[in-house]
């Protein structure tokens, strides 16, 4: 390992997954390859909070439910949210009983989780480890801008926190597809003060991270079928596509985005496109992960980027600091 | 080559997609407008019932409040304000929906340090300046009257 | 009573677009816009201009913040000419008490019957 990058000697495989989405996600054009779709946004709950850990727990029992597992026979689960104390993963996660830790990385916390559970995994500390992340709508909403019925217009930059969770099975059988390798982002600050562009905050810290794993194992964009970046948006994915073009590498044919994917803009009214913890995590669990499985896609990068802004920072004229993690995952083809 | 905040400020600024002010404005200025409206229909329909015009403008100001706050509670209010902007802040009815919309969202923390103590959020710079306003007005003019 | 409306329509409009033009074109937030409306309001009214714009542009001048500063300080005059100095201080929030009033009660009976609604 040098400067946060690691190839992994032994792959940590990837048992199940799962992705669980809100109404206005299920309507969009992602609609057939989520889990399981919730049409009531209060997931029956009484508050938000309370329907934003319903929403992770979801995901989590899904995914074991895929692979036939309980809670008690995971042995660890990172957890992580956008809401104050990560209050959506410890809440949702009570019942559950398992051994965890919560980790914040804003929304690159997929990843990060990816990255977090791979370690424990290869230091043998289980056998199946769980990482999940969720993010909903009107928590985010409630806790970083305005009331939900406040009558405020939308700046054209702005984007929409997604109501979705993913959760992902670690498992120490070998299993496709697989975690190859990750490297794990800097805290990056080009100076954006607007939280109503969260894309541009975060878009450079995505481009630092790529273009030092880049330069770091010699690979080239070419290489992957696709390179996946968390929620940059319509606006962050141009800005990145730009600053990752200007450090000598050309991704603009492979890369996707989950921000962009998850929504149509001009039906669904989300401006420059989807974002929060739940956003990249479900499209990841409900898209990439069974591509790689059914071999239909052999390797990709998953870069999850996140905001590591509050409210509070914000109002003190504070600029944005962002972090983008990256995992290295391949498909059923690679076996070898 | 490594990008420097000026250099990104200036990719930024390409990249930034404009407002559509072509629609925005004009949209503010008819719905703004037709608020108005019903406000001079409100305080004519309280002169007719001889109010005199200070009184009838203070009812129809109840009166907007009033259906501003139940809008807000219908969830109505933001759809319109999504496509109305200035035109549903700059009325009374904004101010309204700034108080109603506080005092719903925070329901959900109680009546007293959620509703109550939250319900001026957003309406307590107005209020708050507003009235420091008025206070330095005052002195002035109560000295060189 | 039409031409009342007219000009209420034009006027209260053509406040509505000043706001939308600070929305668009600077950086100032909703909140910032309207706190400008009120205190413009207050001044336009201390230097005698806003009460005559009222009187021909009727609820285009006064459902408008700004109507509501004018409200404020017409209430601390009229209070300075009846009370004296205790004007100063009870002139203003006495005249804005009806609509500060009406949407705090309208909002506690809202914030009873209603449940947030997602977007």
């Amino acid at each position: 390992m040098s400067n946060g990058i690691k190839r992994l000697q032994t792959p940590v495989s990837i048992l199940s997954y799962a992705s669980v989405v809100g109404k206005k996600e299920g309507e969009g054009p992602m609609n057939s390859y989520f889990d399981k779709i919730f049409d009531d946004s209060y997931l029956g709950e009484d508050t938000w909070e309370k329907a934003e850990s319903k929403l992770q727990q979801t995901a989590v029992l899904t995914a074991l439910e895929k692979a036939d597992l309980l809670p008690e026979n995971i042995d660890l689960i990172f957890a992580g949210d956008l809401i104050n104390q990560c209050t959506s993963s410890t809440f949702g996660l009570r019942p559950l009983e398992i051994p965890f830790l919560g980790i914040y990385g804003a929304c690159s916390t997929m990843a990060e989780g990816l990255i977090t559970g791979s370690i424990a995994m290869s230091a043998g500390v289980g056998e199946k480890i769980v990482a999940t992340t969720s993010s909903h709508f009107s928590t985010a909403e409630r806790q970083f801008r305005f009331p939900l019925s406040y009558g405020g217009q939308r700046t054209p930059t702005s984007q929409w926190t997604c109501t979705a969770s993913g959760a992902i099975v670690l498992t120490k059988d070998v299993q496709f597809p697989q975690v190859t390798g990750f490297c794990i982002g800097k805290i990056t600050d080009l100076g954006v003060t607007d939280a109503n562009n969260m894309g541009a905050a975060m878009a450079p810290a995505a481009a630092d991270t790529l273009v030092r794993w880049f330069n770091e194992t010699g690979n080239k964009p070419e290489q992957y079928d696709a390179i996946v970046t968390g929620d940059l948006g319509i606006i962050g994915s141009e800005l990145f596509c730009d600053l990752v073009m200007k450090q000598g590498y050309d991704v603009t044919s492979v890369h996707k985005d989950c921000g962009v994917m998850i929504f149509d803009p001009e039906t669904q009214d989300t401006h420059a496109g989807g974002s929060g913890c739940g956003c990249s995590a479900s499209i990841l669990c409900g898209y990439f992960l069974p591509k790689l499985r059914t071999g239909e896609l052999c390797r990709i990068l998953f870069l999850a980027t996140g905001a590591l802004m509050s409210p509070t920072l914000t109002q003190q004229g504070e600029s944005i600091p962002s972090i983008s993690h990256l995992v290295e995952l391949i498909g059923t083809v690679n076996k070898t | 080559m490594k990008v420097s905040r000026e250099l990104y400020s200036d990719m930024q600024n390409q990249v930034a997609p404009k407002s559509k002010s072509y629609k925005n404005i004009p949209l503010a200025f008819v719905i703004g407008g037709l608020i108005c409206v019903i406000g001079q229909l409100l305080i004519s329909m309280f002169m007719s019932f001889d109010f005199e015009q200070k009184e009838a403008s203070a009812w129809a100001s109840i009166i907007l409040v009033g259906a501003s706050a139940l809008f807000t509670g219908l969830g109505l209010y933001e759809k319109i304000a999504k496509h109305a902007g200035a035109g549903t802040l700059v009325p009374i009815t904004g101010f309204a929906n700034s108080i109603s919309s506080s005092a719903l969202e925070f329901k959900s923390e109680g009546f007293i340090l959620g509703v109550g103590a939250k319900i001026f959020t957003i309406a307590g710079p107005v209020i708050l300046y507003g009235t420091t306003a008025s206070i330095i007005f005052g002195l002035i003019y109560y000295f060189i009257r | 009573m039409i031409m009342d409306c007219i000009l209420a329509f034009i006027f209260g409009g053509l406040l509505c677009a000043i706001g939308q033009v600070l929305i668009d074109y600077t950086k100032l937030t909703p909140a910032r816009i309207l706190t400008g409306y009120v205190v413009a309001g207050v001044i336009l009214s201390a230097v005698g201009l806003y009460p005559k714009f009222v009187e021909f542009a009727g609820a285009g001048a006064t459902v408008p913040l700004t109507g509501f500063g004018n409200l404020l300080a017409e209430g601390v005059r009229e209070a300075i000419d009846e009370k004296g100095f205790l004007g100063v201080f009870t002139g203003g929030l006495t005249a804005g008490a009806g609509g500060i009033a009406a949407a705090l009660l309208f909002g506690l009976i809202i914030s009873l019957i209603f449940k947030p609604k997602d977007k």
